[in-house]
């Protein structure tokens, strides 16, 4: 693939990464969101920045299951979603949610275990987004590797966020953990010398 | 000993004339009208026939003292948001699946410490009952709220009715169970059939209402048709939806979401800011309905009818009692 194909293919992927979130703008627009706003823009960025997340983790066993290199060029892009998705489900508790205040806050997180666990994952994105870019790669030399494997820890409390905030059926949590198992378990030495 | 479907009231209790007649008139729709509208309405539209008769108007009700002033949730959020696992968990699902409950005829079975057992025709129950429309706040344990008209009758009046014995402490609640008419007892989310309750003083409060409709007009099935329980100073899924079962008894029921997760909601389940549920504060209640940027409203003790139910806890630890 030529580097100008690259460039369109990225371009192109980053504009299908945005339609979820032009989705959700134009229901907020057109008043769609439904009995309760606030909830369902929760849903949703929760639940694309968790898809997210995913499709990050997948690039890496992808690449390897059909010997491409080609994934792997979406690592940043992808991560980087996850990033943007999380910050606007932060943005939807802190603004709709607790309208900004502290005192609010202070009420509902020390309540709350999932949204603590959510505040701590998203505080853990922030290191990694920040050193997104090829420059901090190189400045960093193998601590960039080291401090990037923080996205399995993150998955993990990203899951168990969904699943302590289910009241009784757990059918999408389940969905996630599972998927976030099996990409986990590509990166177990023992899997990974098998199928990939 | 239970007769099958004995009429509400014995042959030796006459009820006045007059009574009767107004009874008679409560729902002002005449079977005849109503075959004649729905056939017309199903063949233009192709809608399920239950679906219908949620639009039957209730005319004869009086307006309550105890409603509360404030602008009910509009009709499309009261009847689209609703937590009814019996047709699935999420809340679209019921207005979606409810349509496959038969709601007539229905029949309710009076049972435990009453002078009154039996099997009972609903239109029986409902004949001897004077209607009203209660405008309550619903709050629910997962911290929002709603407010609707709902029609009903006082539960007090239909117990006195009932003649529980003096060892009555309790009444049990139990909703329809029948996979077949309510798809989401296919999964067992909670153990099916769903079972409330509450003690006699709770039960014989004149706020506990048991309602027939909202807005006007026969409930609709996804909010709990032909009969559900209303009782507004506590979280909603106290209010048990499609009743089949009334049991009065002397030991506290086993209700459902008690028995499912012991320690987030318990038998009371009064509406508490003060007690957080296990997982999240009920300090505040998102309001259904309201523009996105709308702040969350206080929730008050008791949802705000603290006035009438505070004295019925009195010495009682509410953090324990939750």
């Amino acid at each position: 693939m030529s580097k100008r194909q690259l460039r369109l293919l990225k371009v192109i992927v980053f504009v299908v990464c945005l339609l979820p979130f032009s989705f959700i703008v134009w229901d907020t627009l057109n008043n769609l969101l439904g009995a309760d706003p606030i909830q369902t823009l929760h849903f949703k960025t929760g639940d694309w920045t968790l898809r997210f997340l995913l499709l990050t983790l997948s690039l890496s066993p992808l690449s390897r299951l059909f010997n491409v290199p080609l994934p792997l060029r979406f690592s940043r892009m992808f991560g980087l979603f996850t990033f943007f998705y999380a910050s606007m489900h932060m943005l939807v508790w802190l603004v709709l949610d607790q309208s900004l205040s502290i005192d609010n806050m202070l009420e509902d997180v020390p309540a709350s275990p999932y949204i603590i666990l959510g505040l701590l994952a998203y505080t853990l994105l922030i290191p990694l987004a920040a050193t997104s870019t090829a420059h901090m790669m190189r400045v960093m030399g193998d601590s960039w590797f080291t401090l990037h494997k923080l996205i399995y820890l993150i998955a993990v409390m990203g899951v168990i966020h969904f699943f302590w905030l289910t009241k009784l059926d757990y059918i999408e949590p389940l969905i996630y953990a599972f998927v976030l198992s099996v990409l986990l378990a590509f990166r177990w030495p023992v899997i990974k010398r098998i199928f990939l | 000993m239970l007769i099958k479907k004995p009429a509400f009231i014995g042959e030796n209790e006459v009820t006045p004339k007059e009574d009767f007649d107004n009874s008679r008139s409560l729902i002002s729709v005449s079977r005849r009208q109503f075959l004649a509208k729905s056939s017309t309405i199903m063949l233009a539209s192709g809608l399920a026939p239950s679906t219908l008769w949620a639009g039957n108007k209730i005319e004869k009700y009086t307006k309550s003292v105890y409603s509360i002033k404030e602008k009910p949730t509009p009709y499309e959020y009261v009847t689209t948001y609703n937590n009814f696992y019996e047709f699935g968990t999420a809340k679209g699902d019921p207005a979606v699946n409810a349509h496959l409950l038969k709601t007539k005829p229905w029949s309710v079975t009076i049972e435990g410490e009453v002078g009154k057992p039996g099997v009972y025709d609903l239109e029986d129950i409902l004949k001897r009952q004077q209607f009203e429309e209660r405008i309550y706040r619903l709050r629910c344990v997962e911290a929002w709220s709603m407010v609707v008209p709902w029609i009903g009758f006082p539960l007090a009046d239909l117990i006195k009715q009932i003649e529980p014995t003096s060892k009555a402490k309790y009444v049990e609640f139990t909703t329809l169970y029948d996979p077949k008419q309510m798809p989401g007892q296919n999964r067992r989310t909670l153990k099916w059939p769903y079972v409330e309750g509450l003690r006699m003083d709770e039960a014989m409060n004149p706020l506990s209402l048991m309602a027939t409709g909202l807005y006007g007009e026969e409930l609709p099935n996804q909010n709990g048709a032909p009969l559900r329980l209303i009782v507004p100073w506590k979280y909603g899924f106290k209010s048990i939806k499609s009743i089949v079962k009334i049991r009065l008894t002397e030991h506290m029921p086993k209700t459902s979401w008690n028995e499912s997760v012991s320690h987030e909601y318990g038998f009371y389940a009064n509406v508490n800011p003060t007690v957080p549920h296990p997982r999240w504060s009920q300090s505040r209640e998102r309001i259904i309905g309201a523009p996105l940027f709308t702040p969350k409203r206080d929730t008050e003790m008791f949802n705000g009818y603290g006035e009438q139910v505070a004295s019925l806890y009195e010495g009682m630890n509410l953090k324990r009692f939750f």
